[in-house]
């Protein structure tokens, strides 16, 4: 890599040189490819008996149909392309209402739901999508139709994956409380069921609802009995707020962190919530720590790389990890906005710490670069740093709390251990996805 | 004609097409657009992108620069791009937001152009066309800008309209290539596939050019006129096209006359071949089948009983008697039972998804 000083736009900085709210200039951007995150596609195929038919350009269009085909899954996804003169003849909503339509009555098999995906240009156009639903409501009154949205246009507002958070427990509608009855929001897949959260639910005589374990769409539907909904990763936040505002219900964000603190201030609200006694957790903060030192004495000096598609809070992991001796040296990610405590501490104690930008144009070589041995956590960094030491989760992996940052030392130890076939790994298009690639 | 599909996949677009046609000419190529555009082309659309690097970029549109029209934000930052990372040329192309604001990429090519001192090209993409519309616009584009006159070699031929969405990276180009070798021709440049840059600067020698797929043509077209060279239409699949497709090539190299053998020879039985009318023409006249090219209805691709049915249910409907069908595998779904699919995975269709099997059938032997 040149000197920093000698770009237009670097796509690297030290973490002192670095502004917890943004790090990097914007500009043109570079794709990855490293392809575990999940799109909206395959966040939309968690709910059981429903349709995906998008309305956009043929160029949209592609990625999101091609998405349901690597996965498997073109039965449940159809589409109604837009063309130019679609966009300026008057006829937007009919074309939505009769693609639609037309679709519904070929499919072989009703769809219970029908994720209706709008795009960019139909916001632009000021499309009226209420108009939309209540004719297709009209024409098929069996089928729960739910306005969704690709419309990356907008993402600094709201990002297509909040939205699609919010907008696929639209269905829902209001149920007497069950105060024994905890929904978890957002996830792309169940939370640890040996994480203390999922524990303290259980132990509490509760019965713990989440997308990803419904098989059937009544049983999605009985989500909406929870009293107490539980969100904790920042796209899926608003998820938990719009839904508690329309039903009912108690919403909890417990943000998924590495600080001992926030999780215990977590599971105290939670035990409040649920009218339960704060169990100790002395024994559980002792394993996490016997676990990371037993990964250090094994990775040593290694340097670690970590990016912010693994974990939505890398600047706590990369704490964390410092704080029990890892030669952490490089994060990817474009701003710290909610660990701005973890960045400064980060800041004072690792000031050698390298950020760097995930999507910026110089980093296309960067992979081919030299560099010394990196044990990544995250398909990006595994790709950067081209290793094959690498953990790979997406989006915390499921993990949470005490027991998952144990079992994230145990990935760690693993990735140590035995590389994995880096491009078969990452050409994968959601992780946890079913895949026809093989 | 219905524009919708409740199972089949929809074709690469324009924008792709711009992409994939530019990719190994060492250019950089600017798609203006949030997002979506370059993670599915680098995704389902580009086998190279993981093996070889090209400066293939998106602008990352945001709605205020949208509703604003800050066509400075995309300048500027293609301007900086340029100065780190020194493309040959710099291409900029829309996709179905700029379109809506309509944006000026004629006046901004000329703002990069000037800043950079780089030839930049506009591509008058949108995300609604066909993807041989944006290779045919890029090729087309840098053949104008590039080719050079040169002394005719009555040997030399260029390939116009490879790309990997149609050819594969699976050795079918370097196959055409050799092929015409075997036939005592000299391949000046093949567009745009194995060869780099300055291989434009030899594209006047041609005493003819083999358009191996749609997106050829334009260039073709263009070299007809500007340098007097004449086209043959057609790839060299089957045995017995080749020989058809040979002599076309020494007859318009002789004489001077354009040629689309690919549009020759169609069959009477319900024998269908779906896909790039170049292509999948070329195969249709090698089994005596009929052709359906979705892509594009340009009907100096179709002969007689050819179709350009595009949707999903007008294409079922041609193929309700059908016996045979060479297609790819994700057309499986809209065959009648009786029908035998003979799969031949189109990259530019089911993208990742089989091409693992999409087969080199360069001077093969193909039967029913």
């Amino acid at each position: 890599m040149k000197a920093l000083h000698s770009y237009e736009k670097a796509p690297c900085v030290r973490i002192t040189d670095a502004n917890a709210a943004g790090f990097f200039p914007s500009g043109l951007e570079y794709n990855t490819p490293a392809r575990g995150m999940w799109n909206i596609v395959h966040t939309g195929m968690l709910l059981p008996e429903a349709q995906q038919i998008f309305v956009c350009a043929q160029g949209c269009l592609r990625g999101v149909i091609l998405t349901a085909a690597e996965m498997n899954a073109l039965d449940r996804m159809s589409w109604v392309s837009v063309s130019e003169q679609d966009m300026f003849d008057g006829t937007l909503e009919q074309k939505v209402i009769d693609g639609t339509a037309d679709i519904l009555r070929r499919l072989g098999k009703k769809p219970r739901a029908v994720l209706l995906f709008l795009s960019c240009i139909h916001l632009f156009a000021g499309c009226d999508f209420e108009i939309i639903l209540r004719e297709l409501s009209g024409q098929f009154p069996e089928i729960d139709f739910v306005d969704c949205y690709m419309t990356p246009t907008m993402r600094q507002t709201v990002s297509p994956a909040a939205k699609l958070a919010e907008q696929l427990y639209f269905p829902l509608r209001p149920l007497p409380k069950d105060p024994k009855s905890v929904g978890i929001l957002g996830n792309d897949r169940p939370t640890d069921v040996h994480s203390e959260l999922v524990q303290i639910i259980r132990n509490a005589g509760c019965t713990l609802r989440d997308l990803t374990l419904c098989h059937t769409y009544d049983e999605y539907l009985q989500m909406a009995d929870s009293a107490l909904y539980i969100t904790y990763t920042p796209v899926t936040r608003s998820a938990g707020e719009k839904l508690t505002q329309r039903i009912g219900g108690r919403h909890l964000h417990l943000p998924a962190s590495f600080e001992v603190q926030t999780i215990l201030e977590n599971y105290r609200s939670l035990c409040e919530a649920l009218g339960v006694a704060v169990p100790e957790f002395g024994e559980n903060i002792r394993e996490m720590h016997a676990a990371l030192d037993a990964a250090h004495d094994l990775i040593g000096d290694r340097e670690i790389a970590i990016d912010f598609t693994a974990v939505s809070r890398p600047f706590e992991l990369a704490k964390l990890l410092a704080e029990h001796g890892f030669r952490v040296r490089h994060i990817i990610a474009d701003a710290a906005p909610e660990e701005t405590e973890a960045f400064a501490w980060l800041q004072v104690h690792v000031p050698d710490l390298m950020l760097y930008a995930a999507t910026n144009v110089n980093m296309l070589h960067f992979h081919e670069e030299p560099h010394p041995p990196v044990l990544a956590i995250g398909q990006k960094a595994a790709y950067y740093f081209a290793t094959d030491h690498f953990v790979n989760i997406v989006m915390n992996g499921g993990f949470y709390g005490f027991s998952g940052i144990v079992s994230l030392a145990g990935l760690m130890e693993d990735a140590f251990r035995n590389p994995k076939s880096r491009r078969t790994v990452l050409r994968h298009k959601g992780w946890g996805c079913e895949s026809c690639l093989g | 004609m219905k524009n919708n599909a409740t199972i089949i996949p929809c074709y690469a677009a324009d924008t792709a097409g711009v992409c994939s046609a530019l990719y190994e000419l060492g250019g950089m190529t600017v798609v203006h657009d949030a997002s979506g555009c370059n993670s599915t082309y680098a995704t389902h659309d580009e086998p190279r992108w993981e093996s070889l690097q090209s400066d293939i970029f998106i602008s990352a549109l945001t709605e205020i620069d949208a509703i604003m029209g800050n066509d400075e934000k995309l300048i500027s930052d293609v301007t900086a791009a340029a100065a780190d990372l020194h493309p040959g040329f710099i291409t900029v192309c829309g996709s179905p937001m700029p379109m809506m604001t309509g944006v000026d990429f004629d006046a901004i090519a000329s703002e990069i152009e000037r800043r950079t001192g780089i030839r930049t090209f506009a591509m008058h993409t949108n995300g609604t066309r066909s993807y041989l519309d944006g290779a045919s616009e890029a090729l087309l584009a840098v053949t104008r800008a590039f080719a050079n006159p040169a002394p005719r070699d009555p040997k030399g031929v260029n390939i116009l309209g490879a790309t990997p969405l149609d050819l594969y990276t699976n050795g079918t180009a370097e196959s055409v290539r050799g092929w015409m070798e075997k036939q005592g021709f000299s391949v000046k440049c093949c567009l745009a596939m194995s060869d780099r840059f300055e291989a434009l600067s030899h594209l006047g020698e041609a005493a003819v050019n083999l358009v191996v797929s749609a997106c050829g043509l334009p260039a073709a077209e263009y070299l007809r006129e500007a340098y007097g060279i004449p086209y043959v239409c057609g790839i060299p699949v089957g045995v017995r096209f080749t020989v058809i497709l040979a002599e076309a090539l020494h007859k318009a190299a002789a004489s001077g006359e354009n040629a689309a053998p690919c549009m020759a020879h169609r069959g009477e039985g319900h024998i269908y071949c779906i896909g790039e009318p170049v292509y999948a023409g070329s195969l249709a006249c090698e089994l005596g089948a009929h052709l359906i090219s979705p892509v594009t209805d340009d009907r100096r691709f179709l002969a007689p009983g050819d179709s350009a049915a595009s949707s999903e249910e007008e294409i079922a409907e041609i193929l309700r008697n059908a016996e045979h069908v060479y297609a790819d595998p994700l057309y499986r779904f809209i065959l009648p039972p009786e029908a035998m699919l003979h799969p031949l995975a189109h990259f530019a269709f089911s993208g990742r998804c089989y091409e693992h099997t999409i087969p080199n059938l360069i001077c093969k032997e193909i039967s029913l």
